[in-house]
């Protein structure tokens, strides 16, 4: 390093900054604006060495897993070091970070795509208008047969019952919150709800079994599924409502309440609408949360092999406890079944996410010329 | 006129008692302070809003014209913490009387803000509807005529007549605050609270508003903010001067006179050398 030489000892001033004017009186490039660049192929050629790597290493160790963490630590080390040669330190970090934030990506997104992906793969061929409407009923455990319409039903009455249930409670709470929610209540209020997140499914369904089914004598129901489905989905709506509400601007609440437009019309005609697209969303992700859960309705719904509409009364079955059931059956009919069922309830999942956002975006608020 | 009795009807505390008296209100305010929390914030404030003019408001940041605009309307009290003692006479009445309704007052004494607040979800039909729709007062079928009537009185009805249904949001900064003064006197208040409307403006626009300003005041008592002092000039028959003693201290009311006055001589020191730019 030349720096040493100049004698500069000013606290404050990098040699680096030192280095760059000196350079910069010597060579005018040096203060260009261009820098050395690595040909945009190169690190792709590094990564397809990394690709062979691993088919190298999976071939030698046999093992997947370590095949491509050992190839994926050999790529980043290899791009860094080659950019840290040809290009500079900055693009060499750039690089390195870039390298694990996509690492990070694809790691969070193989687990995903691999369930579903399997999912597929395993239900895919048991799916058929002949399983969407049969039920279990009088099937042996040498059939074929069988389906799943009696789940389907039950699945869509508890869910769509806690939801209703669940959504008014949970948007009323979130209005209060935010537009009137001042003092101790509100902060009351606000912790039950965080305590209320974190509430284990099975201690719900506990609850409602203690209180609807010991305590108040009911018999077990679809109904008594939904309740306790309900407690799972509210902090889900409150928390999800609340943050969008907030994120109304507060001009808007102004504006209209100095046009003369009493603060239950504002809330009701202004706020509302402009956070309606996040209050569907919310209320999605809050169905998506229960629609799998498979304690509570072991404990509430009972579990029946044929078709019961009415959540009130009677044992219902469910998606989940279906899978649930069917994986514990132990024969080869039945756990294609667990499958293709499973697949149901994602695709049914998908179903709602789109009608959501549909909706979603139908009702957003527009700046469209 | 009628638009005015038939509103009288349906709602308890009405404070325009005479339909027939005229669409302007005198403002009286004495011994007025706003407090945010303990914080006071406005203090010992007097002063008089003539009817049929353009009252401006100067003064540096932080010095309470806007908390002291708001005041106006009720409006201070809805930031949690705040309140105000002093009174607000709208001809007479005590806008702060336990009877008063502040919906009602709100009504009255309609508010322009700093950045244009159109409502997003809303057309621009309907944005200038809102305040009768929402308020509940009026049917569908008067609507058309005062939707036209106010975008022509906020000078935007030729540039908006063919996209009535289109959303507001998709209008010009400029555009967007002629729809939300054509929103505010849609419901036809009686005086017109402005908090510094052109700030987010470019010079067009702050001319058009200006034009705006000038064809209100024969209709409306209006009160501005303003940080800009040719505009202060150019639109205002009164001007008001406001400063705080310091950090932290209450903002005050320095001088008020008529604004040729305030621009050319002054009594206070303070508010010449604000004027000349010497401070603030």
């Amino acid at each position: 390093m030349t720096v040493l030489d100049t004698g500069d000892k000013r606290p404050g001033i990098g040699t680096d900054a030192v280095e760059v004017g000196r350079a910069g009186l010597a060579d005018p490039r040096a203060a260009s604006l261009t820098r050395r660049t690595l040909p945009r192929q190169v690190p792709w050629a590094i990564a397809g060495g990394g690709v062979l790597l691993t088919i190298v290493f999976k071939l030698t160790l046999d093992n997947w897993a370590l095949a491509v963490f050992l190839a994926g630590v050999i790529f980043i080390g290899v791009l860094s070091a080659v950019s840290w040669r040809f290009e500079d330190a900055r693009r060499a970090r750039d690089r390195f970070a870039t390298s694990l934030i996509s690492t990070a990506f694809v790691l969070a997104v193989l687990p995903l795509v691999s369930v579903l992906g399997y999912t597929i793969q395993r239900g895919y061929g048991k799916l058929s208008p002949y399983f969407l409407s049969h039920s279990m009923r009088g099937v042996g455990a040498r059939d074929d047969t069988g389906g799943i319409y009696h789940a389907i039903i039950g699945t869509l009455e508890q869910v769509g019952l806690a939801a209703l249930i669940a959504v008014p409670i949970g948007l009323l709470t979130a209005i209060y919150l935010v537009e009137y929610g001042r003092g101790r209540l509100a902060k009351t209020v606000t912790f039950f709800v965080d305590v209320m997140t974190g509430l284990p499914s099975i201690v719900a369904g506990l609850f409602i079994y203690a209180f609807w089914i010991m305590m108040l004598g009911f018999q077990a129901s679809g109904f008594a599924g939904s309740l306790a489905l309900m407690i799972l989905m509210l902090p889900t709506v409150v928390r999800s409502a609340e943050e969008m509400l907030k994120l109304v601007p507060n001009e808007l609440r102004e504006a209209s309440l100095a046009l003369g437009i009493p603060k239950w019309r504002t809330v009701l005609k202004v706020v509302l609408p402009t956070a309606f697209g996040g209050i569907v969303t919310g209320v999605m992700l809050s169905i998506a949360r229960v629609i799998g859960e498979t304690a509570p309705l072991l404990l509430l719904v009972g579990l029946t092999q044929s078709i019961n509409t009415d959540p009130f009364s009677g044992w219902q079955s469910a998606l989940p406890l279906y899978v649930f059931d069917q994986n514990h059956a132990g024969n080869q009919f039945a756990e294609d079944r667990a499958w293709a069922a499973a697949l149901t309830l994602i695709v049914i999942v998908m179903i709602l996410n789109l009608a959501a956002r549909l909706i979603a975006r139908w009702k957003a608020p527009k700046a469209g010329r | 006129m009628k638009a005015t009795t038939t509103r009288t009807a349906d709602r308890g505390t009405d404070i325009r008692t005479d339909p027939e008296a005229g669409m302007t209100k005198r403002i009286e305010v004495s011994g007025l302070n706003a407090y945010y929390g303990s914080h006071k914030a406005v203090e010992d404030i007097s002063m008089t809003m003539e009817p049929r003019s353009v009252t401006a408001f100067i003064g540096p940041s932080g010095c309470g014209k806007s908390t002291f605009i708001r005041t106006l309307n009720r409006m201070h009290e809805l930031i949690p913490g705040a309140s105000v003692d002093g009174s607000v006479a709208l001809d007479g009445q005590d806008l702060y009387g336990s009877e008063i309704d502040p919906v009602a007052v709100r009504r009255t004494v309609g508010m322009v803000f700093q950045r244009p607040n159109p409502f997003p979800t809303m057309s621009i039909y309907d944005n200038v509807a809102a305040g009768l729709k929402l308020a509940g007062i009026k049917r569908k079928g008067d609507l058309d005529a005062i939707v036209e009537r106010s975008l022509r009185g906020a000078n935007l009805w030729t540039e908006v007549k063919d996209r009535l249904n289109k959303p507001g949001a998709g209008l010009s900064g400029g555009q967007q605050q002629r729809l939300c003064i054509a929103r505010a006197i849609a419901v036809e208040p009686q005086v017109l609270l402005m908090d510094e409307p052109c700030s987010a403006l470019d010079p067009i626009s702050t001319l058009a508003i200006e034009d705006l300003i000038a064809l209100l005041k024969e209709r409306y008592t209006i009160v501005i903010v303003t940080h800009n002092m040719q505009q202060a000039a150019r639109v205002s028959d009164k001007t008001a001067f406001f400063n705080l003693a310091g950090p932290g201290q209450p903002g005050r009311l320095v001088e008020i006179g008529d604004t040729e006055t305030i621009f050319s001589a002054p009594t206070e020191e303070s508010t010449a050398d604000y004027i000349a730019g010497r401070f603030g």
